[in-house]
């Protein structure tokens, strides 16, 4: 399963990977490790989306051990996984479902396009599978047929869905969902949300409201606040989780749509800022896509460097 | 949304400016911020690249050395080129002139918003362009994708092609065509699935759809939250359906939107339309040249004219600029005024087209100004006397607790109104001082009390 992961994100990363390796191929199979060749580094990891700043950490850390020396590519990749596996280490934490909540409340929040409503249906199934009775919430009543779709993830996983009216209130709607889980003996609860831009303050209100009314029926839930991050966001990630995260208390993250592109560099951008636990990578469409989050597979992946 | 590149800039200009000439280390320092200031904006490596050294070789000549304001210079050759890797100027409108029906495609990674994009699409050719549109949802992957776009098409009020369980996408763009050229609709709109640009079965696929239907565009819809990879997507679709135009969603986020820089710059193909909100009706075309003045933090002025035009009253708004020439303004004339920004709209929005207001914006925001500050100041106004919204001097302890009560404000709001308004004389007065073209070159930030911290007004 490990290596099954490795493998999946390590194609998925193929993209990214070759671009990265490329450069770093080209930048140093002939030459000693000089200020030139750093600077091209630091783009390279730029354009690998690390964020100028990861960038300049890193190279700091290869100047500081490096500097002046032959180098080869192989080296190159294993140090800069090195790296960037010591800055994911720290947040590579599974999603603990604690047994005494029930239900155990889990709320979905991010932007628009993100995968909110897939990533619930993946968890559903997985959490089905597992024989711990999801019921799921289709809390977004904003997008045309976000509702239907989430009832299609319902269907396949055999979970119930609570449903209210187009337009409905989604926090009167989550309130209702705790009473019927409650009643039904649910014992996980995923709530979608409606897909809103960090920077809209009337719809993060409208999100702090749900977890309020959340809370006059259990004080202690939501007992996690997922935010989906879409790989391919560059640096303006940062902005979106600190926003979130400063307005809802999230818990944590899961990052989708990493079997596409170049895109992961963004979390060791995240990692160092934010610190949030990242719980998971969605790799594909299938629940089975949705894996736990490995830093130092991660990191091997995105520089290159062979799987330990 | 490139509030933060347009801060960047505006430091980097703000040191050129205060230089009489410039050296050539200085220029090449300056180019240094700026490629820095563009990567953070998620601006793609090549595209940065190819910028700085054109802008380099520009601005290191003789004829910036000499010239009599070298700062304004670099200011020009940057926005130039700025304009010209955003897509040269002017609007590229969509492509109509194509035999009815005409096939439009969609297409772009999972989550972009083709299918929003696609209904707003429909919307605006309907109510702009007066024509007959039919949208037919090609995504047979995503869980309920093409209720979502019937439900849309409903809501535009247009037509959808009806769903049938179990057709291939080409099979439905096939019978899409089909029905646009039976029951004569003038455009037909294909949105596809999201695929990722490696995925050669479905790139396959896509490229199937286009040789099925050939379209008058293929419009590719790219998140203008995407980073260095906006690049890579784009050229693998234009590689794979040749893109004819780009539309970037999302623009009413606050990302940097370096992408947009990108775009153009790599593809050669235009972008056309911008999504600007959640509404259907939040679609508009897309202007390079105004972009490029936000990043610098020179100010969308013309968007703001063009928004000012269509809500200010022309007659009442001159008779307050002579009024403001003359040092004659009073409450009254801010009462006006106040009516007519909440006319505009959301005050950051206007705010943000100002020119040099970028490093402004975000203190705008920390103080979390909104448009119902402005509602509470039109009452306190508005419970004043003429006399004393012609001489706000005469406002004594007995008159403040009045106005107070009258508004349903408190004496601290009557207070804060009086003293901002004391500023904004302050501000004209230098303003008339500046004259016209010293407001336009120096723009608003300009006027601002130096040293930050109070409010603007």
């Amino acid at each position: 399963m490990a290596l099954g992961f490795f493998s999946r994100l390590k194609a998925g990363l193929t993209r990214s990977t070759t671009k990265l390796t490329t450069g770093i191929t080209d930048t140093f199979t002939k030459r000693k490790l000089d200020d030139f060749a750093l600077e091209e580094l630091e783009e390279l990891l730029i354009a690998a989306d690390l964020g100028p700043t990861v960038a300049a950490k890193v190279i700091r850390a290869f100047r500081r051990a490096r500097f002046g020396q032959d180098v080869s590519p192989p080296e190159i990749r294993a140090a800069l996984a090195d790296e960037i596996a010591k800055i994911l280490a720290p947040v590579a934490q599974p999603l603990t479902i604690d047994e005494t909540k029930q239900p155990f409340v889990i709320l979905m929040v991010g932007v628009n396009g993100t995968g909110k409503t897939t990533t619930i249906g993946k968890l559903a199934q997985i959490y089905a599978d597992a024989g711990q009775k999801p019921m799921l919430v289709a809390g977004d009543t904003f997008r045309a047929a976000a509702v239907e779709q989430l009832q299609i993830w319902g269907n396949r996983a055999h979970a119930p869905v609570v449903i209210g009216a187009q337009d409905a209130d989604p926090a009167g709607l989550a309130f209702d969902a705790m009473t019927r889980a409650e009643r039904e003996g649910a014992k996980i609860l995923l709530i979608d949300t409606a897909g809103r831009l960090h920077n809209k303050a009337a719809l993060m209100e409208e999100l702090r409201k749900i977890i309020r009314v959340i809370k006059k029926r259990d004080p202690t839930a939501p007992h996690a606040i997922l935010l989906t991050l879409d790989a391919t966001t560059g640096q303006n990630a940062l902005t979106q989780v600190k926003t979130f995260k400063d307005m809802v208390d999230l818990t944590g993250l899961i990052v989708t749509k990493l079997d596409g592109s170049a895109r992961a560099g963004v979390v060791v951008a995240l990692a160092e800022s934010t610190g949030l636990p990242i719980h998971a990578v969605g790799v594909g469409e299938q629940a089975a896509d949705l894996r736990p989050f490995d830093a130092t597979e991660f990191a091997r992946a995105l520089t290159g460097a062979d799987p330990v | 949304m490139f509030d933060a590149l347009s801060g960047k800039l505006g430091d980097v200009f703000d040191r050129l400016r205060r230089r009489g000439a410039l050296s050539e280390t200085d220029v090449i320092e300056a180019m240094r911020d700026i490629r820095l200031a563009l990567l953070e904006a998620d601006v793609a490596l090549p595209v940065v690249r190819d910028f700085i050294s054109k802008v380099r070789l520009q601005a290191v000549g003789t004829e910036v050395l000499r010239a009599v304001s070298p700062g304004q210079q670099v200011v020009k050759i940057v926005n130039d080129a700025l304009v010209e890797a955003l897509g040269g100027e002017g609007v590229v409108p969509l492509n109509l002139n194509a035999a009815a029906p005409i096939p439009f495609l969609m297409v772009g990674l999972q989550g972009s918003g083709k299918t929003t994009t696609s209904g707003k699409i429909a919307l605006y050719l309907k109510d702009k362009q007066r024509k007959k549109v039919l949208l037919a949802s090609l995504d047979t992957q995503r869980p309920a994708a093409q209720l979502q776009l019937a439900q849309l098409a409903e809501r535009a009020g247009v037509a959808s092609l009806p769903i049938i369980a179990g057709e291939t996408p080409v099979q439905i763009a096939r019978r899409a065509m089909d029905t646009g050229r039976r029951e004569v609709f003038d455009v037909v709109i294909l949105d596809t699935a999201g695929r990722l640009s490696i995925d050669e079965a479905l790139m396959d696929e896509v490229k199937a759809i286009r040789a099925a239907t050939d379209p008058a565009e293929t419009l590719l819809v790219v998140d203008a939250m995407t980073g260095q990879d906006a690049v890579a997507t784009a050229t693998a679709f234009n590689e794979a359906v040749s893109i004819t135009g780009i539309v970037m969603t999302r623009l009413d986020g606050d990302a940097r939107g370096g992408a947009a820089l990108s775009m153009r710059a790599i593809t050669g193909a235009p972008i056309k339309l911008m999504g600007m909100g959640e509404k259907l009706d939040a679609l508009e075309q897309f202007h390079p040249e105004r972009i490029a003045s936000r990043i610098l933090g020179m100010g969308d002025i013309v968007s703001l004219v063009e928004k000012a035009s269509e809500n200010v009253d022309q007659a009442n708004a001159e008779k307050l600029a002579k009024k403001m020439a003359k040092g004659k303004f009073d409450l009254e004339d801010y009462g006006e005024q106040l009516k007519q920004i909440t006319k505009m709209g959301s005050l950051s929005g206007i705010m943000g087209m100002l020119p040099g207001v970028g490093k402004i914006k975000q203190q705008l925001a920390d103080a979390d100004l909104d448009t119902s500050i402005l509602k509470r100041q039109g009452a306190i106004i508005s419970s004043m006397t003429k006399a004393e919204r012609a001489n706000p001097d005469i406002m004594k302890a007995s008159r403040k607790k009045r106005v107070a009560a009258g508004s349903g404000t408190s004496v601290q709001e009557v207070n804060r109104l009086l003293k901002q308004f004391d500023m904004m004389k302050d501000m004209m007065k230098r303003a008339s001082k500046l004259g016209q073209k010293g407001l336009a070159r120096g723009g608003l930030g300009a006027l601002m009390p130096q040293g930050g911290g109070r409010r603007p007004f």
